[in-house]
Protein backbone atom coordinates (compact mmCIF):
# COMPACT_ATOMS: atom_id res chain seq x y z
CA UNK A 1 0.00 0.00 0.00
CA UNK A 2 1.51 3.40 -0.73
CA UNK A 3 1.87 5.76 2.41
CA UNK A 4 -0.03 8.67 0.02
CA UNK A 5 -1.68 8.78 -3.05
CA UNK A 6 -3.38 11.93 -5.05
CA UNK A 7 -5.70 11.44 -7.54
CA UNK A 8 -6.36 14.15 -9.99
CA UNK A 9 -6.55 16.42 -7.31
CA UNK A 10 -8.28 19.79 -8.43
CA UNK A 11 -8.69 22.67 -6.00
CA UNK A 12 -10.30 25.68 -6.59
CA UNK A 13 -10.78 28.95 -4.81
CA UNK A 14 -13.42 31.09 -5.38
CA UNK A 15 -13.03 34.90 -4.67
CA UNK A 16 -14.56 38.39 -5.31
CA UNK A 17 -13.00 38.04 -8.72
CA UNK A 18 -15.01 34.82 -9.45
CA UNK A 19 -13.16 31.49 -9.47
CA UNK A 20 -9.31 30.34 -9.61
CA UNK A 21 -8.14 27.26 -10.03
CA UNK A 22 -5.46 26.97 -7.50
CA UNK A 23 -4.88 22.85 -8.12
CA UNK A 24 -5.45 21.11 -11.54
CA UNK A 25 -5.67 17.36 -12.15
CA UNK A 26 -2.29 16.66 -9.73
CA UNK A 27 -1.52 13.10 -8.82
CA UNK A 28 1.33 12.15 -7.03
CA UNK A 29 2.49 8.74 -5.00
CA UNK A 30 4.76 8.16 -2.31
CA UNK A 31 6.04 5.20 -0.74
CA UNK A 32 6.87 4.35 3.08
CA UNK A 33 10.41 6.24 3.59
CA UNK A 34 9.99 8.51 0.21
CA UNK A 35 11.10 11.88 0.00
CA UNK A 36 9.50 13.89 -2.17
CA UNK A 37 10.60 17.63 -3.38
CA UNK A 38 7.41 20.23 -4.92
CA UNK A 39 9.13 22.58 -6.80
CA UNK A 40 7.61 25.75 -8.30
CA UNK A 41 7.14 29.79 -8.62
CA UNK A 42 4.86 31.66 -6.14
CA UNK A 43 1.33 30.80 -6.77
CA UNK A 44 1.93 27.80 -8.11
CA UNK A 45 -0.04 25.95 -5.95
CA UNK A 46 2.63 23.68 -3.67
CA UNK A 47 1.27 24.86 -0.69
CA UNK A 48 -1.83 24.54 -1.37
CA UNK A 49 -1.47 20.78 -2.60
CA UNK A 50 0.62 20.52 0.82
CA UNK A 51 -2.14 21.99 2.82
CA UNK A 52 -4.85 20.04 1.21
CA UNK A 53 -3.33 16.87 2.37
CA UNK A 54 -5.14 17.43 5.75
CA UNK A 55 -7.38 20.05 4.73
CA UNK A 56 -6.07 22.54 6.37
CA UNK A 57 -7.69 24.87 3.81
CA UNK A 58 -10.13 27.41 4.52
CA UNK A 59 -13.42 26.43 3.13
CA UNK A 60 -14.66 28.60 2.10
CA UNK A 61 -13.22 30.15 -0.40
CA UNK A 62 -11.23 26.86 -1.16
CA UNK A 63 -13.22 23.85 -2.69
CA UNK A 64 -12.10 20.77 -3.62
CA UNK A 65 -13.30 20.35 -7.06
CA UNK A 66 -12.73 16.72 -8.05
CA UNK A 67 -9.97 13.73 -7.56
CA UNK A 68 -9.11 12.24 -4.44
CA UNK A 69 -6.59 12.48 -1.48
CA UNK A 70 -5.74 8.70 -0.39
CA UNK A 71 -3.04 7.90 2.93
CA UNK A 72 -2.68 4.84 4.47
CA UNK A 73 -5.56 3.96 1.85
CA UNK A 74 -8.22 6.10 3.43
CA UNK A 75 -9.97 9.02 1.84
CA UNK A 76 -8.82 12.59 3.36
CA UNK A 77 -11.81 13.87 1.86
CA UNK A 78 -13.98 11.79 3.50
CA UNK A 79 -12.61 11.97 6.99
CA UNK A 80 -14.40 12.84 10.06
CA UNK A 81 -13.55 15.61 11.73
CA UNK A 82 -11.78 13.56 14.83
CA UNK A 83 -10.15 11.73 12.08
CA UNK A 84 -8.47 14.58 10.63
CA UNK A 85 -7.17 15.58 13.85
CA UNK A 86 -5.94 12.76 14.96
CA UNK A 87 -3.76 12.24 11.53
CA UNK A 88 -3.16 16.31 12.05
CA UNK A 89 0.39 16.05 13.72
CA UNK A 90 0.18 12.04 14.10
CA UNK A 91 0.17 11.08 10.74
CA UNK A 92 1.10 14.06 8.39
CA UNK A 93 3.00 16.73 10.73
CA UNK A 94 3.98 20.25 9.10
CA UNK A 95 7.16 22.48 9.60
CA UNK A 96 6.68 25.61 8.19
CA UNK A 97 8.61 29.00 6.66
CA UNK A 98 8.07 31.51 9.18
CA UNK A 99 9.92 29.52 12.58
CA UNK A 100 10.06 32.74 14.62
CA UNK A 101 5.62 33.54 14.10
CA UNK A 102 5.16 29.78 14.34
CA UNK A 103 5.88 29.22 17.66
CA UNK A 104 3.31 31.00 20.11
CA UNK A 105 5.32 33.95 22.04
CA UNK A 106 3.90 32.99 25.76
CA UNK A 107 4.56 29.70 26.03
CA UNK A 108 8.21 28.07 26.51
CA UNK A 109 9.23 25.77 23.93
CA UNK A 110 8.92 22.41 25.86
CA UNK A 111 5.21 23.66 26.74
CA UNK A 112 4.50 23.60 22.81
CA UNK A 113 5.86 20.50 22.23
CA UNK A 114 4.85 18.59 25.63
CA UNK A 115 1.28 19.57 23.94
CA UNK A 116 1.90 17.58 20.91
CA UNK A 117 2.95 14.58 22.68
CA UNK A 118 0.52 14.76 25.23
CA UNK A 119 -2.30 14.78 21.85
CA UNK A 120 -1.03 12.35 19.70
CA UNK A 121 1.31 10.01 21.85
CA UNK A 122 -1.26 9.94 25.41
CA UNK A 123 1.20 6.54 26.33
CA UNK A 124 4.12 8.55 26.78
CA UNK A 125 4.89 8.67 30.39
CA UNK A 126 8.03 10.69 30.63
CA UNK A 127 6.82 13.99 28.46
CA UNK A 128 10.16 15.86 29.76
CA UNK A 129 12.73 12.98 28.54
CA UNK A 130 11.10 12.45 25.06
CA UNK A 131 11.57 16.36 24.57
CA UNK A 132 15.04 16.57 25.19
CA UNK A 133 15.52 13.44 23.45
CA UNK A 134 14.10 15.15 20.55
CA UNK A 135 15.40 18.34 20.97
CA UNK A 136 19.08 16.78 21.06
CA UNK A 137 18.08 14.72 17.97
CA UNK A 138 17.58 17.72 15.91
CA UNK A 139 21.13 19.54 16.83
CA UNK A 140 19.74 21.43 19.79
CA UNK A 141 22.87 22.17 22.63
CA UNK A 142 21.88 21.37 26.17
CA UNK A 143 18.25 20.79 25.22
CA UNK A 144 17.20 20.27 29.26
CA UNK A 145 17.76 24.06 29.44
CA UNK A 146 16.86 25.31 26.21
CA UNK A 147 13.70 23.61 26.38
CA UNK A 148 12.50 26.23 29.39
CA UNK A 149 13.57 28.87 27.23
CA UNK A 150 10.78 30.94 25.16
CA UNK A 151 10.42 31.24 21.27
CA UNK A 152 11.94 34.70 21.65
CA UNK A 153 15.14 33.63 23.76
CA UNK A 154 16.53 31.61 20.72
CA UNK A 155 18.08 32.20 17.57
CA UNK A 156 16.38 31.64 14.01
CA UNK A 157 18.09 28.34 13.45
CA UNK A 158 17.46 27.04 16.68
CA UNK A 159 13.34 27.94 16.60
CA UNK A 160 13.26 26.14 13.20
CA UNK A 161 14.92 23.10 14.92
CA UNK A 162 12.27 23.36 17.85
CA UNK A 163 9.90 23.09 15.31
CA UNK A 164 11.11 20.17 13.74
CA UNK A 165 11.28 18.70 17.12
CA UNK A 166 7.89 18.89 17.70
CA UNK A 167 6.61 17.75 14.39
CA UNK A 168 9.06 15.33 15.09
CA UNK A 169 8.38 13.86 18.38
CA UNK A 170 4.61 13.27 17.44
CA UNK A 171 5.91 10.06 15.16
CA UNK A 172 4.16 11.34 12.23
CA UNK A 173 4.36 9.02 9.28
CA UNK A 174 5.12 11.72 6.65
CA UNK A 175 6.57 15.18 7.72
CA UNK A 176 5.68 17.96 5.16
CA UNK A 177 8.21 20.87 5.23
CA UNK A 178 6.70 24.15 3.62
CA UNK A 179 9.91 26.58 2.66
CA UNK A 180 11.35 25.32 5.79
CA UNK A 181 14.95 27.22 5.01
CA UNK A 182 13.50 30.57 3.04
CA UNK A 183 13.38 32.62 5.91
CA UNK A 184 16.67 31.16 7.48
CA UNK A 185 20.23 32.59 6.04
CA UNK A 186 22.21 30.54 4.13
CA UNK A 187 24.47 29.07 6.79
CA UNK A 188 21.90 28.19 8.81
CA UNK A 189 19.70 26.54 5.31
CA UNK A 190 22.84 24.43 5.18
CA UNK A 191 22.32 23.68 8.50
CA UNK A 192 18.82 22.75 8.76
CA UNK A 193 18.88 21.14 5.42
CA UNK A 194 21.81 18.64 6.72
CA UNK A 195 20.29 18.66 9.69
CA UNK A 196 16.71 17.19 7.77
CA UNK A 197 19.13 14.97 5.33
CA UNK A 198 20.55 13.46 8.94
CA UNK A 199 17.26 12.77 10.34
CA UNK A 200 15.75 11.17 7.02
CA UNK A 201 18.54 8.42 6.98
CA UNK A 202 18.38 7.94 10.74
CA UNK A 203 14.69 7.11 11.27
CA UNK A 204 13.48 6.40 7.44
CA UNK A 205 10.89 9.40 7.36
CA UNK A 206 8.88 9.95 4.41
CA UNK A 207 9.24 13.62 3.47
CA UNK A 208 7.53 15.89 1.04
CA UNK A 209 10.27 18.91 0.74
CA UNK A 210 8.23 22.33 -0.94
CA UNK A 211 10.45 24.51 -2.01
CA UNK A 212 11.40 27.49 -4.96
CA UNK A 213 14.93 26.70 -4.97
CA UNK A 214 16.35 23.60 -7.16
CA UNK A 215 19.66 24.32 -5.39
CA UNK A 216 18.61 22.88 -2.00
CA UNK A 217 16.90 19.73 -3.26
CA UNK A 218 19.58 17.79 -4.31
CA UNK A 219 20.87 14.98 -1.80
CA UNK A 220 17.40 15.44 0.64
CA UNK A 221 14.66 14.35 -2.07
CA UNK A 222 14.76 11.14 -4.56
CA UNK A 223 11.90 12.69 -6.65
CA UNK A 224 11.11 16.16 -8.00
CA UNK A 225 7.30 17.09 -8.86
CA UNK A 226 7.64 20.80 -10.75
CA UNK A 227 4.71 22.58 -10.38
CA UNK A 228 3.24 25.30 -12.68
CA UNK A 229 -0.19 27.36 -12.67
CA UNK A 230 -1.33 24.55 -10.33
CA UNK A 231 -0.11 21.70 -12.93
CA UNK A 232 2.88 18.95 -12.11
CA UNK A 233 4.48 19.91 -15.52
CA UNK A 234 7.55 17.28 -14.61
CA UNK A 235 7.77 14.08 -12.59
CA UNK A 236 10.39 12.06 -12.27
CA UNK A 237 14.10 11.43 -10.59
CA UNK A 238 15.86 13.89 -8.95
CA UNK A 239 19.11 13.31 -10.59
CA UNK A 240 17.93 12.85 -14.06
CA UNK A 241 16.12 15.93 -13.78
CA UNK A 242 18.47 18.32 -12.85
CA UNK A 243 20.95 16.85 -15.09
CA UNK A 244 18.26 16.76 -18.51
CA UNK A 245 15.43 19.00 -17.71
CA UNK A 246 12.12 17.94 -20.46
CA UNK A 247 10.50 21.38 -19.85
CA UNK A 248 10.95 24.56 -20.99
CA UNK A 249 9.66 25.54 -17.43
CA UNK A 250 12.10 23.43 -15.55
CA UNK A 251 14.88 24.34 -17.37
CA UNK A 252 14.18 28.13 -16.71
CA UNK A 253 13.83 27.17 -13.24
CA UNK A 254 16.91 25.40 -12.73
CA UNK A 255 18.63 28.16 -14.84
CA UNK A 256 17.56 30.62 -12.45
CA UNK A 257 19.51 28.84 -9.05
CA UNK A 258 23.20 30.86 -9.07
CA UNK A 259 26.56 29.16 -8.62
CA UNK A 260 29.45 29.63 -7.12
CA UNK A 261 31.65 30.87 -9.56
CA UNK A 262 29.19 31.87 -11.98
CA UNK A 263 30.61 34.17 -14.76
CA UNK A 264 27.02 36.01 -15.52
CA UNK A 265 26.88 39.58 -14.50
CA UNK A 266 23.01 39.08 -13.36
CA UNK A 267 20.99 36.49 -12.30
CA UNK A 268 19.08 34.77 -14.30
CA UNK A 269 14.88 34.82 -14.16
CA UNK A 270 11.95 33.02 -15.83
CA UNK A 271 11.61 33.35 -19.17
CA UNK A 272 7.66 32.46 -20.15
CA UNK A 273 8.90 33.09 -24.08
CA UNK A 274 8.10 28.94 -24.09
CA UNK A 275 4.72 29.56 -22.84
CA UNK A 276 3.33 31.89 -26.00
CA UNK A 277 4.99 29.10 -28.21
CA UNK A 278 2.94 26.70 -26.45
CA UNK A 279 -0.04 27.89 -27.16
CA UNK B 1 5.60 41.28 31.39
CA UNK B 2 8.20 42.47 33.49
CA UNK B 3 8.77 45.44 31.05
CA UNK B 4 5.35 46.19 31.29
CA UNK B 5 5.43 46.02 34.83
CA UNK B 6 8.66 47.88 35.12
CA UNK B 7 7.25 50.69 32.66
CA UNK B 8 4.14 51.02 34.68
CA UNK B 9 5.72 51.56 37.96
CA UNK B 10 7.50 54.69 36.65
CA UNK B 11 4.22 56.22 35.91
CA UNK B 12 3.88 58.07 38.85
CA UNK B 13 -0.33 59.30 38.41
CA UNK B 14 -0.49 55.26 37.89
CA UNK B 15 1.32 55.05 41.08
CA UNK B 16 -0.74 57.84 43.07
CA UNK B 17 -4.01 55.95 41.24
CA UNK B 18 -3.11 52.32 42.07
CA UNK B 19 -2.68 53.56 46.08
CA UNK B 20 -6.11 55.40 46.00
CA UNK B 21 -7.46 52.21 44.69
CA UNK B 22 -5.51 50.00 47.38
CA UNK B 23 -7.08 52.39 49.76
CA UNK B 24 -10.73 52.48 48.00
CA UNK B 25 -10.50 48.80 48.29
CA UNK B 26 -9.36 48.61 51.89
CA UNK B 27 -11.92 50.69 53.29
CA UNK B 28 -14.57 48.88 51.48
CA UNK B 29 -13.51 45.27 52.55
CA UNK B 30 -13.24 47.15 56.25
CA UNK B 31 -16.82 48.27 55.65
CA UNK B 32 -18.19 45.14 54.32
CA UNK B 33 -16.76 43.26 57.83
CA UNK B 34 -17.84 46.02 60.23
CA UNK B 35 -21.25 45.27 58.44
CA UNK B 36 -21.13 41.91 59.06
CA UNK B 37 -19.85 42.03 62.78
CA UNK B 38 -22.51 45.47 63.44
CA UNK B 39 -19.46 47.26 64.29
CA UNK B 40 -19.70 51.10 64.12
CA UNK B 41 -17.62 52.64 61.14
CA UNK B 42 -16.48 55.08 63.20
CA UNK B 43 -20.48 55.66 63.64
CA UNK B 44 -22.81 53.37 62.83
CA UNK B 45 -24.19 54.50 59.24
CA UNK B 46 -28.09 54.40 59.74
CA UNK B 47 -27.96 55.47 63.53
CA UNK B 48 -30.17 58.62 63.62
CA UNK B 49 -30.00 61.21 65.92
CA UNK B 50 -32.24 63.93 65.52
CA UNK B 51 -30.93 66.61 67.84
CA UNK B 52 -27.77 66.12 65.46
CA UNK B 53 -29.27 66.98 62.17
CA UNK B 54 -27.55 68.78 59.31
CA UNK B 55 -24.58 69.83 61.30
CA UNK B 56 -21.66 70.80 58.63
CA UNK B 57 -18.12 69.07 59.41
CA UNK B 58 -17.12 69.16 63.13
CA UNK B 59 -14.87 67.14 65.69
CA UNK B 60 -17.35 64.17 66.23
CA UNK B 61 -19.22 64.33 62.45
CA UNK B 62 -15.68 65.06 60.21
CA UNK B 63 -17.75 65.59 56.99
CA UNK B 64 -20.79 66.65 59.01
CA UNK B 65 -24.24 64.82 59.28
CA UNK B 66 -27.50 64.65 57.20
CA UNK B 67 -31.13 65.69 57.86
CA UNK B 68 -32.05 62.22 59.75
CA UNK B 69 -28.49 63.23 62.08
CA UNK B 70 -26.99 60.15 60.45
CA UNK B 71 -22.97 60.53 59.85
CA UNK B 72 -21.34 61.40 56.01
CA UNK B 73 -18.87 59.37 56.92
CA UNK B 74 -19.65 56.72 58.14
CA UNK B 75 -22.16 56.00 55.60
CA UNK B 76 -19.92 56.84 52.65
CA UNK B 77 -17.66 53.87 54.09
CA UNK B 78 -20.19 52.07 54.22
CA UNK B 79 -21.05 52.76 50.77
CA UNK B 80 -18.21 52.12 49.80
CA UNK B 81 -18.71 48.26 49.57
CA UNK B 82 -21.71 48.66 47.73
CA UNK B 83 -19.33 50.53 44.89
CA UNK B 84 -17.00 48.35 44.45
CA UNK B 85 -19.15 45.32 44.80
CA UNK B 86 -21.44 46.73 42.04
CA UNK B 87 -17.98 47.87 39.96
CA UNK B 88 -16.22 44.32 40.05
CA UNK B 89 -19.02 42.03 39.79
CA UNK B 90 -20.26 43.92 36.87
CA UNK B 91 -17.16 43.96 34.96
CA UNK B 92 -16.58 40.21 35.87
CA UNK B 93 -20.23 39.62 34.27
CA UNK B 94 -19.69 41.88 31.47
CA UNK B 95 -16.28 40.45 30.49
CA UNK B 96 -17.09 36.59 31.24
CA UNK B 97 -20.00 37.26 28.31
CA UNK B 98 -17.71 39.76 26.10
CA UNK B 99 -14.87 37.38 25.87
CA UNK B 100 -16.84 33.86 24.76
CA UNK B 101 -19.20 36.14 22.53
CA UNK B 102 -15.83 38.07 20.47
CA UNK B 103 -14.01 34.43 20.62
CA UNK B 104 -16.46 32.34 19.57
CA UNK B 105 -17.36 35.70 16.42
CA UNK B 106 -13.75 35.69 16.00
CA UNK B 107 -12.58 32.68 15.45
CA UNK B 108 -15.54 31.07 13.30
CA UNK B 109 -15.89 34.44 11.58
CA UNK B 110 -18.76 33.55 8.93
CA UNK B 111 -22.70 33.59 9.56
CA UNK B 112 -21.90 32.83 13.36
CA UNK B 113 -19.75 36.21 13.20
CA UNK B 114 -22.22 38.23 11.29
CA UNK B 115 -25.64 36.79 13.83
CA UNK B 116 -23.29 38.02 16.92
CA UNK B 117 -21.70 40.88 15.93
CA UNK B 118 -25.51 42.31 14.39
CA UNK B 119 -26.78 41.16 18.04
CA UNK B 120 -24.05 43.75 19.41
CA UNK B 121 -24.80 46.54 16.69
CA UNK B 122 -28.99 45.99 18.23
CA UNK B 123 -27.68 46.31 21.63
CA UNK B 124 -25.37 49.15 21.15
CA UNK B 125 -28.26 51.37 19.68
CA UNK B 126 -30.08 50.43 22.92
CA UNK B 127 -29.93 53.34 25.27
CA UNK B 128 -28.36 51.04 27.63
CA UNK B 129 -29.59 53.29 31.00
CA UNK B 130 -33.00 53.17 30.18
CA UNK B 131 -33.11 49.58 29.34
CA UNK B 132 -31.50 49.02 33.14
CA UNK B 133 -33.89 51.63 34.73
CA UNK B 134 -37.06 49.25 32.70
CA UNK B 135 -35.14 46.11 33.99
CA UNK B 136 -35.24 47.06 37.62
CA UNK B 137 -38.94 48.49 37.49
CA UNK B 138 -39.59 45.18 36.39
CA UNK B 139 -37.28 42.73 38.37
CA UNK B 140 -37.16 45.22 41.73
CA UNK B 141 -34.18 47.14 42.95
CA UNK B 142 -32.28 44.04 44.67
CA UNK B 143 -28.44 44.88 44.12
CA UNK B 144 -27.74 41.56 42.96
CA UNK B 145 -29.82 42.28 40.22
CA UNK B 146 -28.74 45.98 39.56
CA UNK B 147 -25.23 43.99 38.75
CA UNK B 148 -26.56 41.66 36.89
CA UNK B 149 -28.56 43.83 34.86
CA UNK B 150 -25.54 46.72 34.20
CA UNK B 151 -23.09 43.56 33.06
CA UNK B 152 -25.66 42.42 30.61
CA UNK B 153 -26.08 45.38 29.23
CA UNK B 154 -22.14 46.56 28.99
CA UNK B 155 -20.49 43.72 27.53
CA UNK B 156 -20.63 44.78 23.75
CA UNK B 157 -17.18 46.59 23.82
CA UNK B 158 -15.53 44.04 25.26
CA UNK B 159 -17.06 41.30 22.54
CA UNK B 160 -16.11 43.81 19.80
CA UNK B 161 -12.63 44.33 20.98
CA UNK B 162 -11.88 40.48 22.10
CA UNK B 163 -13.52 39.99 18.32
CA UNK B 164 -10.73 42.53 16.78
CA UNK B 165 -7.76 40.81 18.89
CA UNK B 166 -9.30 37.27 17.15
CA UNK B 167 -9.45 38.14 14.05
CA UNK B 168 -6.08 38.99 13.91
CA UNK B 169 -4.73 36.53 15.58
CA UNK B 170 -6.59 33.69 14.22
CA UNK B 171 -4.61 34.44 10.84
CA UNK B 172 -1.17 34.18 12.58
CA UNK B 173 1.25 31.32 12.07
CA UNK B 174 1.16 29.70 15.01
CA UNK B 175 -2.50 29.40 15.19
CA UNK B 176 -1.76 27.47 11.91
CA UNK B 177 0.70 25.41 13.53
CA UNK B 178 -1.61 24.69 16.18
CA UNK B 179 -4.13 23.30 13.84
CA UNK B 180 -1.34 21.50 11.40
CA UNK B 181 -0.87 19.63 14.99
CA UNK B 182 -4.49 18.27 15.15
CA UNK B 183 -5.52 20.78 18.41
CA UNK B 184 -8.96 21.29 18.83
CA UNK B 185 -10.67 24.30 18.48
CA UNK B 186 -11.41 24.85 22.09
CA UNK B 187 -8.02 24.59 22.77
CA UNK B 188 -6.94 26.96 19.88
CA UNK B 189 -8.78 29.59 21.13
CA UNK B 190 -8.56 29.43 25.06
CA UNK B 191 -5.02 27.92 24.59
CA UNK B 192 -3.61 29.57 21.94
CA UNK B 193 -5.08 32.47 21.22
CA UNK B 194 -6.80 34.04 24.54
CA UNK B 195 -2.98 34.71 26.40
CA UNK B 196 -2.19 36.63 22.99
CA UNK B 197 -4.75 38.94 23.36
CA UNK B 198 -4.80 39.55 27.42
CA UNK B 199 -3.32 42.84 27.62
CA UNK B 200 -5.93 44.41 25.87
CA UNK B 201 -8.65 42.51 27.40
CA UNK B 202 -7.20 43.32 31.03
CA UNK B 203 -7.24 47.34 30.16
CA UNK B 204 -10.96 47.73 29.10
CA UNK B 205 -11.73 45.40 32.11
CA UNK B 206 -10.58 47.61 34.75
CA UNK B 207 -11.50 50.64 32.13
CA UNK B 208 -14.99 49.08 32.57
CA UNK B 209 -14.96 48.85 36.80
CA UNK B 210 -15.43 53.01 37.10
CA UNK B 211 -18.32 52.75 34.33
CA UNK B 212 -20.62 50.31 36.52
CA UNK B 213 -19.65 52.05 39.62
CA UNK B 214 -21.29 55.54 37.83
CA UNK B 215 -24.21 53.93 36.27
CA UNK B 216 -25.10 52.47 40.16
CA UNK B 217 -24.42 55.81 41.45
CA UNK B 218 -26.53 57.60 38.69
CA UNK B 219 -29.47 54.70 39.34
CA UNK B 220 -29.10 55.46 43.18
CA UNK B 221 -29.53 59.42 42.53
CA UNK B 222 -32.54 58.59 40.10
CA UNK B 223 -33.85 56.22 43.27
CA UNK B 224 -33.79 53.28 40.91
CA UNK B 225 -30.62 52.01 43.19
CA UNK B 226 -30.23 49.80 46.11
CA UNK B 227 -33.33 50.55 48.38
CA UNK B 228 -32.42 52.80 51.85
CA UNK B 229 -31.61 52.55 54.67
CA UNK B 230 -28.50 51.00 52.79
CA UNK B 231 -25.80 53.96 51.99
CA UNK B 232 -24.57 54.09 48.41
CA UNK B 233 -22.42 56.77 46.93
CA UNK B 234 -24.79 57.70 44.88
CA UNK B 235 -28.04 57.62 47.19
CA UNK B 236 -26.39 60.11 49.99
CA UNK B 237 -26.13 62.41 47.14
CA UNK B 238 -29.89 61.73 46.24
CA UNK B 239 -30.65 62.37 49.96
CA UNK B 240 -28.78 65.78 50.15
CA UNK B 241 -30.02 67.17 46.97
CA UNK B 242 -32.86 68.54 49.30
CA UNK B 243 -30.98 70.76 51.39
CA UNK B 244 -28.43 71.56 48.35
CA UNK B 245 -28.45 74.87 49.39
CA UNK B 246 -28.27 74.38 53.65
CA UNK B 247 -25.71 71.24 53.38
CA UNK B 248 -23.14 71.70 50.75
CA UNK B 249 -21.34 68.47 52.57
CA UNK B 250 -24.34 65.93 51.51
CA UNK B 251 -23.00 66.40 47.68
CA UNK B 252 -19.75 67.62 47.91
CA UNK B 253 -18.00 64.58 49.81
CA UNK B 254 -19.35 61.83 47.96
CA UNK B 255 -19.86 63.46 44.88
CA UNK B 256 -15.85 63.26 45.40
CA UNK B 257 -15.35 59.74 46.40
CA UNK B 258 -17.11 58.82 43.29
CA UNK B 259 -15.10 61.62 40.60
CA UNK B 260 -11.70 60.17 42.31
CA UNK B 261 -12.83 56.68 42.77
CA UNK B 262 -13.76 56.69 38.98
CA UNK B 263 -10.52 58.41 38.01
CA UNK B 264 -8.32 56.32 39.21
CA UNK B 265 -9.27 53.36 37.86
CA UNK B 266 -9.41 55.02 34.41
CA UNK B 267 -5.81 56.53 34.94
CA UNK B 268 -4.56 53.12 35.95
CA UNK B 269 -6.54 51.54 32.76
CA UNK B 270 -4.57 54.38 30.60
CA UNK B 271 -1.31 54.13 32.79
CA UNK B 272 -1.79 49.76 31.92
CA UNK B 273 -2.33 50.70 27.51
CA UNK B 274 0.47 52.90 27.42
CA UNK B 275 2.91 50.53 29.10
CA UNK B 276 1.35 47.23 27.32
CA UNK B 277 1.19 49.43 23.80
CA UNK B 278 4.93 47.98 22.31
CA UNK B 279 4.94 44.81 23.54
CA UNK B 280 7.60 42.71 22.15
CA UNK B 281 7.27 40.74 18.86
Amino acid sequence: MNLLELHNLSIRFRTENGVVDAVKNVSLSMKEGDSLAIVGESGSGKSVTALSLTRLLPTPPAEFAGGKILFEGKDVLKMSSEEIRAMRGGGIAYIFQEPATSLNPVFTIRSQIAEGIRLHRPDVKAVDEEIVKWLGAVGIVDPAKRMLDYPHQLSGGMQQRAMIAMALSCRPRLLVADEPTTALDVTIQAQILAELRRLRTEFGMSLILITHNFGIIRGLCDRVAVMFRGEIVEYGETASILKDPQHPYTKALIACVPRLGDKRDRLQTIDYGWLAKAR
Amino acid sequence: MRRVTRRFFNDRLAIVSVVLIVFFFSVAIGAGICQLLDLPMPMRPNATNLERKLLPPNATNWLGTDNLGRDVLSRMIAGSTISLTVGFVAMAVSLGIGIIVGAVSGYLGGWVDNVLMRLVDALMCFPSFFLILSAIAILGPNIWIIITVIGLVSWTGTARLVRAEFLTLRESEYVRAARAMGQSRRKIIFRHIMPNAFAPIFVTAVISIPDAILVESGLSFLSFGVPPPQATWGNIIADGKTYILDAWWLIVFPGLAIFIASLAFYLVGDALRRAAETRPK
